[in-house]
């Protein structure tokens, strides 16, 4: 992450989201850069999901820019886009509430994933051509690896709704990355994990920087791991942004411990 | 003790509830009223008895769940006839088996029994093709008749009008349904269950109110006529013969259809389907084109429907708007529903079930509903997944080196 450090990927510029009369997101400014864990942290209905969901395309916002710079192709600006579009364009996410496909197997799971860059179509499955089949031990091949990455291979062939919770979490990590984002986005990757997993997945997020080289935009109400590992924080509160800086600067800054980590600054 | 006190509790209010009915016998040319006091006893006797095989059956479920639940993965123990199924060797034993009794049928039984084996192999078609919408897209489409109809009247009338033979409009009227399958598709992207199930309903209604009344169309209820027959290199074929064409006709059908979504279930585009079903959200957000999805597994499943139409229409050489009720797409969905969404040998059973049930039952024909109904009821209840519950593909990893075993 030396040489393309200052390589900005996502690029957003006065967001805002209007719900009927309520303002969700106000005016929001942010940029993720290559190679580095950003951090969206807030209370709870800050709106930092609904932000998410604009930037996935799941909301159209009412105002505001959403551009995207991936390395080697042109900028594009993605307001309201379909999902499917944005995750085809390399930006991928999971859920806070995890949305797996349950009486699918592991596998699966993250064989869908592949889907997008994939192009198999009706005739060549029923076919299933020379081309088509080598497409699918592809598929196959690429979604195992990447199960081997996040340690759930052994599980291949369990259904998803059969693993354990933090199990789970991994799996729709993997299914992100399956998509192969420049940009991972995780919603609370860490909810209602024990300390142990949280420190697995600590260590699984870094890997996924250092390794895949993918950016990271993550949710997250726990602060130790935030301050862990993140390089950039953006603090967000009643739709407005108030901070951004390292951990360093954000648990020093008078307004984020006011508003967020409130007197009893345990982080 | 307490067992006791429930079954004749049990078996007291049937005795009420079925008073009137097997009881009392009026006669009325002769103005007399029977009583038939001995049926009290046979009603009473048997549900007493059968309202112990229900707890027995219904402790078995819950001890069931409970190991089920209490195991370690919280795997559910595979059945026994799925480790039969499993068997390679037997499995390609019982291939043979039944493609030789298959072949041979026409020749050993006579043409009624043909006939009905064809209605129950139209029956096997449709339940599979509705499948990819209900069991793997999980569109619920209470409307699929109106793509059946469609198939039918698209040969009738071509043939009717043009002369076109049968090998003519079998793509065709496969075509026609795909077509009215997308149309149908467009306008209820999205919605979703009950809504969906509701616009599904409207859509078959309109089909057929239009086949009614649309005379100078579809020459409204009176139907259509003295549709040819497929041709045999322009043999002309007795009815027997005929019938017997047709039947390897629809075996060829069937296979052609099994291949078509046993392929589809595993493949890119039908684990999207299967997605989709999962969660509409996460689906999308994975990358999934929605609309494109939805839309193909309406037209791909519409297609079979236009397709076995055609051949209906040519076996009956008859067709008019009443075939194509409600009650068909209710059987039809039972047929998926009942034998298993989205396992393919599931649904066949289920056909053959429902289908073949009634008409060797001839003498319970009265109570044909009443059978249908509890069966229904039972199957819910002990059984919510189907005959047979569809099973993941399973993918062996040897050194990456994947071998698929189809289910």
């Amino acid at each position: 992450m030396s040489d393309t450090a200052k390589h900005v990927l996502l690029e957003v510029k006065g967001l805002t989201m209007d719900f009927g009369g309520l303002r969700a997101v106000d005016s929001i400014d942010l940029t993720v850069t290559a190679g580095e864990i950003a951090a969206l942290i807030g209370p709870n209905g800050a709106g930092k999901t609904t932000f998410f969901n604009c930037v996935t395309g799941i909301y159209t916002p009412t105002k505001g820019d959403i551009l995207i710079h991936p390395k080697g192709r042109p900028t594009r600006r993605v307001n309201g886009n379909k999902p499917n579009k944005v995750t085809g364009l390399g930006m991928a996410r999971t859920f806070q509430n995890i949305r797996l496909f349950p009486d699918m197997t592991v596998l699966e799971n993250v064989m869908i994933g592949r889907h997008c860059r994939t192009r198999t179509g009706l005739l060549g499955a029923i076919l299933r051509g020379p081309a088509a089949r080598k497409e699918e031990q592809q598929i196959v091949e690429f979604s195992y690896t990447l199960l081997e990455k996040v340690g759930l291979a052994e599980f291949a062939n369990e259904y998803s709704k059969n693993l354990p919770y933090g199990a789970q979490r991994r799996l729709e990590i993997a299914r992100a990355m399956a998509t192969e984002p420049f940009l991972l986005l995780l919603d609370e990757p860490a909810a209602g994990m024990n300390p142990q997993e949280t420190a697995e997945l600590d260590a699984l997020i870094c890997r996924i920087r250092d390794v895949e080289r993918m950016a990271i935009l993550l949710i997250e109400h726990d602060m130790k791991l935030v301050m862990n590992i993140s390089d950039t924080i953006h603090v967000m509160e009643y739709g407005k942004k108030i901070a951004t800086g390292t951990p360093m600067q954000i648990k020093n800054d008078p307004k984020v411990i006011k508003a967020y980590l409130g007197e009893d600054a345990d982080a | 003790m307490k067992n006791l006190k429930q079954s004749l509790g049990v078996s007291l209010w049937f005795i009420f509830l079925t008073f009137p009915l097997m009881v009392v016998k009026v006669n009325t040319s002769e103005q007399l009223v029977e009583w038939r006091w001995m049926n009290i006893l046979w009603v009473g006797l048997s549900f007493f008895i059968l309202s112990f095989v229900w707890r027995y059956a219904l402790a078995q479920k819950e001890a069931r769940m409970m190991a089920a639940q209490s195991g370690q993965d919280g795997q559910v123990k595979p059945s026994k006839i799925r480790v039969l199924l499993e068997n390679q060797d037997l499995r390609v034993k019982l291939m043979f088996a039944l493609m030789a009794f298959v072949l041979v049928f026409p020749w050993v039984f006579d043409t009624y029994q043909s006939t009905i084996m064809i209605s129950a192999l139209i029956y096997v078609v449709l339940g599979l093709g509705l499948n990819i919408t209900v069991g793997l897209a999980g569109l619920l489409d209470l409307g699929y008749v109106a793509f059946f109809a469609v198939g039918a009247y698209a040969y009738a009338l071509l043939n009717h009008h043009f002369g076109l033979g049968f090998w003519t409009c079998l793509p065709l009227g496969a075509a026609l349904g795909g077509l009215f399958g997308m149309l149908l598709g467009f306008p209820i992207l999205r919605l979703r269950g009950d809504y969906l199930a509701i616009v599904t309903l409207g859509f078959a209604s309109i089909v057929k109110i239009v086949l009614e009344n649309w005379s100078d169309f579809s020459f409204g209820p009176s139907g259509i006529a003295n549709i040819d027959r497929p041709s045999l290199f322009g043999l002309d074929l007795d009815i027997a013969g005929s019938t017997t064409y047709i039947y390897y006709i629809m075996i060829g059908l069937v296979i052609l259809t099994i291949i078509v979504t046993g392929r589809l279930k595993n493949s890119r585009i039908g684990r999207a389907w299967i997605a989709l079903r999962e969660d509409e959200i996460a689906c999308v957000a994975m990358g999934i084109d929605m609309a494109r999805t939805k839309l193909s597994a309406y037209a791909l499943g519409a297609c079979w429907a236009g397709m076995v139409g055609v051949l209906f229409a040519a076996k009956t050489t008859f067709i008019n708007p009443a075939s194509f009720t409600f009650m068909e797409s209710a059987i039809i969905l039972s047929i998926v529903v009942l034998g298993g969404m989205g396992s393919i040998l599931g649904v066949i059973l289920g056909a053959m079930i429902l289908i073949l049930m009634p008409e060797y039952l001839r003498a319970f024909s009265e109570y044909r509903m009443l059978i249908f109904g509890a069966a229904m009821v039972l199957m819910m209840i002990f059984r919510p997944q189907g005959i047979i519950s569809n099973i993941r593909q399973k993918y062996e990893f040897k050194g990456l080196k994947e071998k698929s075993e189809n289910v």
